[in-house]
């Protein structure tokens, strides 16, 4: 066999089996979308087949946005908005400020302060959630949107490392040089670190954005008002199996909170794909 | 520099650092360090959010021991993290290994394996697999139409719900496969070169070259992921609701059954620091393996 032919063929069987795993992984998602067009009646024969025998999209998509509970599904969008832009905005900002003071300057208790939050990362935010829910409580703060954004609004110790890890990566001359032309600290933050650290940045922004949408463990426990409910706890009260008739409209629902996320994804692939190989690679 | 302005600019850099990290200052004690203190105080108590808390040592903890759905969770939650860690890794790293080739539509390839991972945690995905694997659900049709009728799907059946939801966690391979590429590609060629040179195999050259050069990459999955399979919810209340016969009950449901539905507060924060425990000895014993195995190249 010639070499060519050999290359060929070697290329052939890498797209086969790239191609099948391609199918397998995204067919869930296709079905989802097929069944979010089939109608009630025929959604349960032959589930796994992805065309519909009897095509019902007006439907399904109006019945689902008309919502649950007399509440229409724009108003769990609109709350989910509300909580990610806030919490991702302050989530960012805060976690900037700190990567930066943990990158670049020596302050007493910097080592400190920065193992603290090395140890936040470690302990998963469900064991918080009994204390924060009694603190809350407390504070009147139980089923308002604040309770959903507080938790990320003051920065994320993922986020702190991921950017501090790009921050040192820079070299240390562009500082050096703008202090000696008689920039201050919060100068060098404003016109170098923060312009250069933007793909660090928004890869913390588009991750950020997403785990707030889809987050579903704290609204569950802080949100008892339907009318108070995200996108997540209102797909969770379409499940309700004594309601549960209407599978086009929570199908479909399903479908469109999932299209931020992938519309973003698409949009930004370059970043996400960037962002979550470099965070492996630190030494 | 003299001595004065050394010092005035060492107060400066104080005074800036730490109006830097103030915010992230204050969500830290609000968010993380009084709740923390708040929910070990609440352990040694008994607590309903009706009556005032009342202390009771160590009763909440010794209570554990004899607790049927504890030990459950437990079970259930250390099978399946150590069953799909491995798993998820392997595959992942079976991938990077295939993408890591010189061919056309790489990125294509890599952006389809990667949504799975970033939509993962979402309620919609954990509805599919509900339909998936349930009553009259994808699987159930398709053995149908091969002729095989089951009575019990696959979530009905306590020795199998697991499975499913460990599939779920193995379909989000995506980012430690992007984690595993970047290091293939950080491998100087000139290794594989040598090796070839040597007359060595493929698979030697994967066990004594590149398995080595990425264990760095592999001890940072690791960690990270058996953090976060300890942290399994979602998928277990969406999907089985932690049955059939508790066969779900990851520990995680647990502990939000105890606070949320019992209002069983001090035995769930007890819980909590329990989990919190378990994690530390299991991140504390792979930084201690972490010299045997894993290999850091000096610079």
């Amino acid at each position: 066999m010639s070499s060519s032919v050999k290359k060929r063929l070697r290329s052939v069987r890498f797209h086969f089996l790239t191609i099948l795993l391609g199918l397998i992984m995204i067919y869930p998602l296709v079905w989802l979308l097929m069944s979010s067009f089939k109608s009630n009646r025929t959604m349960f024969q032959n589930t796994f087949s992805l065309w519909p025998t009897e095509w019902d999209i007006l439907k399904n998509y109006q019945s689902g946005w008309s919502g649950v509970s007399g509440i229409p599904f724009g108003k769990f969008i609109l709350n989910t908005l509300i909580v990610d832009l806030i919490g991702t905005a302050g989530c960012v900002v805060f976690s900037v400020m700190a990567a930066y003071a943990f990158a670049r300057i020596q302050f007493v208790g910097r080592k400190f302060w920065f193992t603290c939050c090395i140890i936040t990362m470690l302990i998963p935010s469900q064991v918080m959630v009994v204390p924060q829910y009694i603190i809350f409580k407390k504070m009147g703060l139980i089923n308002t949107l604040i309770s959903l954004a507080l938790p990320w609004f003051f920065g994320t110790a993922f986020f702190v490392f991921l950017i501090m890890q790009f921050i040192r990566g820079l070299p240390i001359e562009l500082d050096e040089a703008a202090e000696i032309d008689g920039c201050s600290r919060i100068g060098i933050f404003f016109r170098i670190i923060f312009p250069l650290t933007s793909p660090a940045i928004v890869t913390s922004t588009i991750f950020s954005f997403y785990w707030i949408w889809q987050d579903f463990f704290q609204p569950l426990v802080f949100m008892s008002k339907p009318q108070l409910y995200t996108v997540s706890l209102a797909l969770n009260l379409f499940l309700d199996p004594n309601s549960l008739n209407n599978y086009g409209g929570l199908f479909a629902m399903s479908i469109i909170s999932l299209i931020p996320v992938i519309a973003i994804f698409l949009i930004f692939q370059k970043y996400l794909v960037e962002g979550i190989a470099t965070t492996g690679m630190k030494n | 520099m003299t001595k004065t302005a050394f010092q005035s600019k060492r107060s400066k850099d104080n005074a800036t650092g730490y109006i830097l990290i103030a915010p992230w200052l204050i969500g830290f004690f609000l968010m993380f360090l009084v709740p923390m203190v708040i929910s070990l105080y609440l352990s040694f108590t008994n607590y309903t959010m009706l009556n005032a808390p009342k202390w009771i040592g160590l009763k909440n903890y010794s209570r554990m021991l004899t607790d049927k759905d504890f030990w459950q969770s437990l079970k259930v939650t250390f099978s399946y993290t150590f069953i799909l860690v491995p798993l998820r890794l392997a595959f992942a790293l079976a991938v990077a290994m295939i993408l890591n080739t010189k061919h056309k539509g790489l990125g294509v390839y890599r952006a389809v394996y990667y949504i799975p991972s970033i939509i993962g945690g979402s309620i919609a995905v954990s509805i599919i697999w509900k339909e998936i694997f349930g009553n009259n659900g994808v699987l159930m049709s398709l053995l149908g139409a091969f002729g095989v009728h089951q009575k019990v799907s696959v979530l009905g059946n306590p020795h199998t719900a697991i499975w499913a939801i460990i599939s779920l966690g193995v379909w989000q391979f995506g980012s430690s496969m992007l984690i595993f590429l970047a290091a293939l590609k950080q491998i100087p060629a000139t290794y594989y070169e040598a090796a070839r040179i040597d007359g060595a195999g493929s698979f030697c050259i994967f066990r004594k070259i590149t398995l080595p050069m990425i264990t760095p990459v592999i001890f940072f999955n690791l960690v990270l992921q058996l953090i976060n399979g300890f942290k399994v919810f979602t998928e277990g209340y969406i999907i089985t609701d932690g049955g059939p016969m508790n066969s779900t009950l990851f520990y995680v449901l647990n502990l939000y059954r105890r606070a949320f539905t019992y209002f069983d507060m001090g035995y769930s924060c007890a819980l909590a620091w329990i989990l919190i425990l378990i994690m530390g000895i299991f991140t504390a014993v792979l930084f201690k393996t972490q010299d045997s195995w894993v290999y850091y190249e000096k610079k």
